[in-house]
């Protein structure tokens, strides 16, 4: 019996429980590979988050910068009548302005050659653009004027480190090798310069030729009737359904039906709904194609589901003391919803109509099934127009500049997204800033 | 009258109707608001309601069912001989209404006066420029049918706007007549009023239904048409995906296959990044991390998720093809041939991935009970010994299921692939070759320039309802999975 009680030598601990044995030691290290694994994780995903931003940023900078070259320029009214009595006139103002050109280089002590073509290849139809704006002020015959001309878009990438001398294979129409040189010279006598490129803020999208000229304005009003749609539909829909459902729905197989089908919808993919769109608003009810309205529609029953879910977590928030204290004096269901339950709910709805907003502002897919892509856009006339005529979006914008070839189209690509995650932060931060403010305990 | 003024109208009336309509309940209580058996305010809605919601109602189906009905009665002026060959009715008809919209076009520019718009019998050569002149693509010459047509249909289209706009109008002003008449005292305006919200609230809730029913719909009557025109058992079992689009008729390969392993494979690879990453992320920001580093890496996480798809895409296309071509190309080990791969779009769809399975299984492990892992510590156990054999096991449903979701979101997802994936069809396990998906097949098949009435373009019908129930599936599934396991511990 004794032998039994006491322990063998071979099951004594050896060591204490101050020194780790082999066992311990062992599983000391796979704690710290675990944890390690779960920073790895982390760290991973914020450097695919960081990678990302570098990425939109390096890439979509440039969009906003264009080299201009500036060029003081005078026109004496001889030299006016004259090009004006002359059969090529925007040819002779073509002239005047390479003889000026000229001069300010060797002012600068930069001799070089260059031509006609050469001015077109860079700068494009100066002429044309000198003969307008003397026609239009013609009170500026005779003075001074630093005219800035936008430099054409090769000229552009190459001053951006885009594009190398290694790049052009050999000369073409747009672009010879000694075009470099002239560039370098102008560069040398201080003439070309960055400037912020307003066009492509406020300017519209071009035809394949001329990917220096394309701006995300008129996209950037398309996306926001679009937008105008979803908020004064989804919103009041959104609010009306699931105050009927958190409030009023009597637990039947109907609300229960409901229930689910909001829930299914929301996680439906968005191309789907681009189907739904297309086959019910463009082939059945014949609205325009491409309009702002039926995309909005479309965003509208995509952000709907988004909304209800939210309000019907902040209403439930909103605790069942205020319902009974409203009816307690009288008030009936309804006016305690729309009186009291309502007003606290806000906040929260809105953060939540904000966020949902901010994905329909963001969503591509369903854009292209209904035609938002594939033309020049404009802008609308007017108002009403602004929702019926064919227009684009911010991200269909995006993905129709991706899916051309010229690089300079890839660097406006993504100069909208910049322009387009600002819009997002600046909702989203409307949102949180909403939240924060609003945030009680009950 | 365009929609947008008789809308403003018909709210004017109805303004009009609250004013009056209040003011004559006040009236009949002698001024008094403590006679009446509703607040004045009700008085007011309840004529308010009664001239919109009516006016407004009528005036939208009135607009759906137009259409519907002036195309029937003009496709039946059209002859079956005047169909071409290769055409069909819808096209004839698209032309009708183009002709119609560029008569009224015409006239609007003043470039044709009513008259001639109406009775034009002569000189079709002459029609066809002066549409042409006011801005409208016509594209060929329009036959003597078609004008006729398009005058019927305009002449149509012009009588149905006038009765619809006095019909609303009566509507309202009658609907606001009613709802002020009823203003008296002893009138229970409120109960009225309320029936009538109750009413929209319950109208707004069934949008969602009718959204269902409408893609449902759309998808089923589109699809039963490709299937008519297109063998089905070729579109589900054909292993080669080869639309022409010559409209020769039949020389199309439809077969969903190669488009189902390339959805499934993109899908797969996205999974393998995701997955991992956001487990293990989620592993730590629940069991170890502080609550300040908890604060930070979590929302940051997040921004991935709120970020658009289309800025993925490009990010797949500009960002991470040229980085696996560097490495995987022909410079490097030669595997890869171009930008476009199943790995470019995987990656990126994977980084996408990440905050939809980190942040639900984070909900779901913090929702296992402590007394669980106290248990575990009690026994020895190390912190991650009681992760893994504890805490996992414990979330493994709700962690399924949350990667479910995130399976059906890759499955469903379109501007990646569109821009990442590439446009060749093929079966190959090789994830460097560019393959193509489901979603970006719907795109591509309805952006084109075919008509609606052909297989090529119908066969996106057929594909996103093909989707839409696999997705439906897989959500279905993982919600159920998701709700099962959180009543556990509630």
């Amino acid at each position: 019996m004794t032998d039994a009680a006491m322990t063998p030598e071979s099951a004594r601990p050896t060591k204490s429980l101050v020194h780790e044995d082999a066992r311990t030691k062992k599983r000391n290290a796979t704690e710290r590979r675990f944890r390690a694994y779960g920073i790895a994780a982390i760290c991973t995903g914020l450097f695919f988050l960081l990678a990302l931003l570098a990425a939109i940023l390096s890439a979509g900078l440039p969009a906003f910068r264009q080299a201009v070259v500036e060029v003081p320029f005078t026109m004496t009214q001889e030299q006016y009548d004259e090009a004006e009595g002359a059969m090529l006139k925007t040819a002779i103002y073509t002239d005047y302005f390479i003889t000026s050109l000229s001069d300010t280089m060797q002012a600068e002590g930069v001799q070089i050659e260059f031509d006609e073509d050469a001015v077109d290849r860079l700068l494009g139809k100066v002429g044309g653009d000198l003969r307008a704006y003397y026609r239009e002020n013609q009170d500026q015959i005779g003075e001074q004027i630093g005219f800035e001309l936008a430099a054409s878009s090769r000229v552009d990438r190459y001053l951006k480190g885009t594009f190398t001398r290694d790049d052009l294979q050999s000369g073409n129409r747009f672009f010879m090798p000694e075009d470099f040189d002239l560039i370098d010279a102008m560069q040398e006598a201080g003439l070309v310069k960055q400037v912020f490129n307003w066009n492509f803020i406020t300017g519209v999208d071009t035809g394949v030729d001329n990917p220096g000229g394309a701006g995300i304005g008129a996209s950037v009003l398309g996306s926001f009737f679009m937008m105008l749609v979803v908020l004064v539909l989804s919103l009041p829909i959104g609010v009306a359904a699931s105050i009927y459902l958190e409030e009023f729905a009597p637990k039947n197989r109907f609300t229960d039906f409901i229930e689910v089908n909001i829930a299914n919808l929301a996680a439906v993919p968005s191309i789907v709904f681009g189907i739904l769109g297309l086959a019910v608003f463009i082939q059945f009810a014949h609205l325009p194609q491409s309009a702002p309205l039926v995309g909005g529609l479309v965003l509208t029953l995509m952000t709907l589901p988004t909304i209800i879910i939210s309000t019907r977590a902040s209403l439930k928030a909103v605790p069942p003391s205020i319902r009974d204290a409203a009816l307690g004096v009288g008030a009936s269901k309804m006016q305690s919803v729309f009186h009291h339950v309502l007003p606290l709910a806000a906040p929260g709805i809105l953060t939540g109509t904000i966020i949902g907003l901010a994905q329909a502002l963001g969503e591509t897919a369903p854009l292209l099934l209904i035609g938002m892509v594939g033309f020049v856009a404009r802008y609308p006339d007017s108002f009403v127009e602004g929702f019926l005529e064919p227009n684009s979006a911010v991200p269909a914008q995006i993905y129709n500049w991706a899916a051309r070839s010229d690089a300079v189209f890839t660097e406006k690509a993504w100069g909208g997204i910049i322009v387009l995650l600002l819009f997002l932060i600046t909702m989203n931060t409307i949102a949180v800033i909403l939240r924060r403010r609003f945030e009680r305990r009950w | 009258m365009p929609v947008f003024w008789l809308t403003l109208i018909v709210l004017a009336i109805s303004a009009v109707g609250f004013v009056l309509g209040r003011r004559r309940a006040l009236a009949s209580a002698d001024g008094d608001s403590r006679n009446l058996h509703s607040l004045p305010v009700y008085y007011g809605s309840n004529a308010f309601m009664k001239s919109v919601v009516p006016a407004l109602g009528l005036m939208f189906v009135w607009l759906l069912v137009q259409p519907l009905f002036i195309d029937n009665r003009i496709s039946q002026m059209i002859p079956d001989a005047e169909i071409s060959e290769g055409s069909n009715i819808g096209l004839v008809m698209s032309e009708v209404r183009r002709t119609a919209d560029g008569l009224q076009n015409a006239v609007d520019l003043g470039l044709i006066d009513d008259e001639t718009a109406k009775n034009a019998r002569t000189d079709f050569t002459d029609i066809t420029q002066r549409l042409r002149d006011a801005g409208q693509v016509v594209t060929n010459q329009i036959t003597q049918t078609v004008l006729r047509a398009a005058q019927a249909y305009r002449a149509m289209s012009q009588t149905s706007n006038l009765l619809m706009t006095i019909a609303v109008l009566i509507v309202a002003v009658a609907g606001a007549a009613w709802g002020m008449m009823e203003g008296k005292k002893a009138f229970r305006a409120r109960n009225t009023v309320e029936q009538g919200i109750m009413a929209l609230l319950i109208a707004a809730a069934s949008v969602a239904i009718l959204t269902t029913i409408g893609i449902v719909l759309s998808l089923i009557f589109n699809t039963i048409e490709f299937f008519s025109l297109y063998p089905a058992s070729e579109f589900f079992f054909l292993l080669e995906w080869a639309p022409s689009f010559s409209g020769r008729g039949g020389a199309s390969s439809l077969g969903i296959i190669p488009l189902l392993w390339g959805t499934l494979y993109i899908s797969l690879v996205a999974l393998l990044v995701a997955v991992p990453i956001g487990l293990f992320a989620a592993i730590y920001l629940s069991e170890y991390a502080g609550p300040k580093m908890r604060g930070i890496a979590k929302p940051l996480l997040e921004i991935l998720a709120g970020i658009p798809t289309i800025v993925y895409g490009l990010f797949a296309l500009l960002t991470i093809g040229p980085i696996l071509l560097s490495v995987f190309g022909d410079n490097g080990l030669g595997w890869m041939q171009g930008q476009r791969a199943v790995l470019t779009a995987g990656l990126a769809m994977g980084i996408m991935l990440i905050p939809f399975v980190s942040s639900l299984s984070d909900d779901i492990i913090n929702a296992v009970p402590q007394a669980m892992r106290d248990g575990s510590y009690g026994l020895g156990a190390t912190k991650s010994e009681t992760i893994k054999q504890v805490v996992l096991p414990a979330a493994l449903p709700g962690i399924v299921g949350a990667i479910l979701l995130a399976a059906s979101r890759a499955i469903g997802e379109t501007m990646i692939v569109v821009l990442g994936a590439g446009a060749a069809a093929r079966l190959s396990l090789n994830p460097f070759e560019a393959m193509t998906t489901v979603t970006a097949k719907i795109v591509s098949q309805l952006t084109g320039d075919s008509d609606f009435a052909s297989p090529e373009a119908l066969v996106a019908f057929a594909l996103g309802m093909t989707l839409f129930i696999i997705t439906l599936g897989l959500n279905v599934f993982a919600l159920y999975i998701v709700r099962k396991y959180r009543e556990q511990y509630e």
